[in-house]
């Protein structure tokens, strides 16, 4: 029942051949192994008493910001599971300084099913006004179903866990600084995409 | 005679001293290598091993575990010959709390001083074979048949090296009595002259306890667990309890018979006899433990091989070579 390798049967020739150990040596070698592990310091993390060190980008639960979306449904519609629910209505306002009105999109309802939830990112991904951030929180385990859909207040709580994104890797681009680019949980958050007109000035916030 | 000398005299409360000790010997020294044997694995394997039960690195472990055993539902197939089935937990381990009873631990520290103490012990222990075929038999499954008939055929391939090294060392002592062969190794241990026996005592004592690495009969990821896989509760806890007490004794044994028993190195007896008993019991269970984490599992004929081709030519010809030099010396 020979197994074919692919070489065709070669054998390295006498001479080059490394020299067989005296049997029994392979077993005691084992044995030390084991021995050297045995006071080695174990690797175990002891989840619940230690927290694991979990690395920057790890996908634990989804945050919603704001003041950043623009109820575009993007992240609804591309959602594989349909686990994002959205409700919301358009008001028209006034400017304080005059014009015409501007209609505006006011966010209801936002609620993410993490019982369908299944943790893809697409959402995050195609959220253009980078509303979505992935927190690696992980401990928000229920006793009941619905108690894992979680709404808009619940979301934004996860964002004061969101990370500062990680380092760029060396040999990266470097990235120009835009005014006021900034992680969602430091004091100045502006959307990063071009909402407002250049000729407007810098809005604060989306509203 | 005073009191306390009437209590000692009575034959019936010596007996039932005796019956309890070997009980209690026999119900907590297994805990105590199993909790051994489930950290050291661990660390050898670069993990903790139990931590949480008892608070304190897991000590409580195996009594937790043994509480879960015994409150769980006793499954009988409906199949299975419920009384062979019952039975054979039973078969499996009386004759290993038997061998404690003639096993000497400490100077004057012994529930029977058997003059054929030695015969004794190695007979009862193949009684547990029948308990396996019993076991895996009544099951009515086939993965328990055929670890049944693997177990017996691994058990009566290593019986043979097993007497014939304890042989080798009754010619040495003069007598079959496990005192006496203590007694017999004042001068120097027969581990020294006798390495050879040791060695080929200690593998087919794995064996006979179906240990790693001749556990083929249980093979965990080929036939579940062999003859014990229809058993649940109390009676799967009784086979367990079985091949630990079995390390125990096995263990005791051939300490008895190679490493002196419960006599000190020389030099060094400020230590009582039974503390060295332990130690020497402690040591072996964990070479038998560290064999375990070391090496994987024999085939079935590379094990009957080892056996019939390998280890009892060489403990005969090892009696041979004995008693020659006896006679000679």
């Amino acid at each position: 029942m020979a197994i074919d390798t692919g070489r065709g049967g070669e054998v390295a020739p006498e001479e080059e051949r490394p020299p067989k150990p005296l049997p029994g040596v392979g077993l005691i070698k084992g044995l030390l192994v084991t021995l050297r592990h045995l006071f080695s310091r174990s690797i175990t993390q002891q989840y619940p008493h230690e927290k694991p060190d979990l690395p920057p980008r790890t996908r634990g639960v989804i945050a919603l910001k704001q003041e950043n979306c623009t109820v575009c449904w993007k992240c609804s519609r591309e959602c594989p599971d349909w686990c994002i629910y959205i409700e919301s209505h358009k008001e028209t306002h006034e400017p304080a300084s005059g014009g015409r009105a501007r209609s505006v999109k006011v966010l209801d309802r936002f609620a993410i099913d993490y019982a369908l939830c299944m943790y893809c990112g697409i959402c995050v991904e195609v959220c253009p006004f980078d509303a979505l951030f992935w927190s690696p929180e992980f401990e928000y385990a229920t006793y009941g179903i619905d108690e894992l859909t979680h709404e808009k207040e619940k979301l934004q709580e996860w964002t004061y866990t969101v990370l500062p994104p990680p380092e760029l890797e060396e040999g990266a681009e470097p990235v120009e600084e835009a005014e006021g680019e900034s992680a969602p949980h430091s004091e100045a958050p502006t959307s990063a995409a071009p909402v407002a007109a250049p000729g407007a000035g810098a809005e604060e916030g989306g509203a | 005679m005073s009191f306390l000398d009437q209590i000692f005299d009575n034959l019936w409360f010596i007996l039932v001293l005796k019956v309890g000790l070997v009980m209690g010997f026999f119900l907590t020294a297994p805990l105590g290598i199993g909790y051994a044997e489930h950290k050291i694995l661990a660390h050898m394997q670069h993990r903790l091993g139990p931590m949480e039960a008892g608070r304190f690195h897991g000590w409580a472990q195996l009594i937790a575990d043994g509480v879960k055993f015994i409150q769980k539902e006793d499954i009988i197939p409906k199949a299975a010959d419920r009384w062979v089935f019952s039975l054979a937990p039973a078969v499996v381990l009386v004759p290993v709390v038997l061998v404690i009873a003639v096993v000497p631990f400490g100077p004057d520290v012994w529930a029977e001083n058997l003059d054929v103490g030695l015969f004794f012990l190695l007979a009862i222990s193949s009684v547990s074979v029948i308990g396996v075929l019993m076991a895996g038999w009544a099951s009515a499954n086939k993965f328990s048949l055929i670890g049944a008939v693997r177990a017996a055929a691994q058990l009566i391939a290593y019986e043979l090296p097993l007497i014939l090294a304890g042989a080798a060392i009754a010619m040495l002592a003069g007598t079959l009595s496990l005192v006496g062969i203590v007694e017999a190794q004042r001068d120097f241990w027969f581990v020294l002259v006798q390495p050879l026996p040791f060695v080929i005592f200690i593998l087919a004592s794995l064996a006979e306890l179906v240990r790693t690495p001749f556990d083929m009969p249980i093979a965990d990821s080929e036939i579940i667990f062999g003859a014990y896989t229809e058993y649940s509760g109390l009676k799967f806890a009784f086979f367990l309890l079985a091949e630990y007490a079995g390390i125990v004794v096995l263990s005791a044994v051939a300490s008895v018979l190679f490493l002196g028993g419960y006599l000190a190195p020389p030099g060094l007896d400020f230590l009582p006899g039974f503390v060295w008993m332990s130690a020497k019991i402690g040591g072996l269970s964990f070479l038998i433990i560290w064999l375990r984490a070391t090496y994987p599992r024999m085939r079935e004929d590379q094990l009957q091989r080892f056996s019939w081709i390998g280890l009892i030519p060489l403990s005969l010809a090892n009696i041979l070579i004995t008693a020659v030099v006896m006679v000679l010396i």
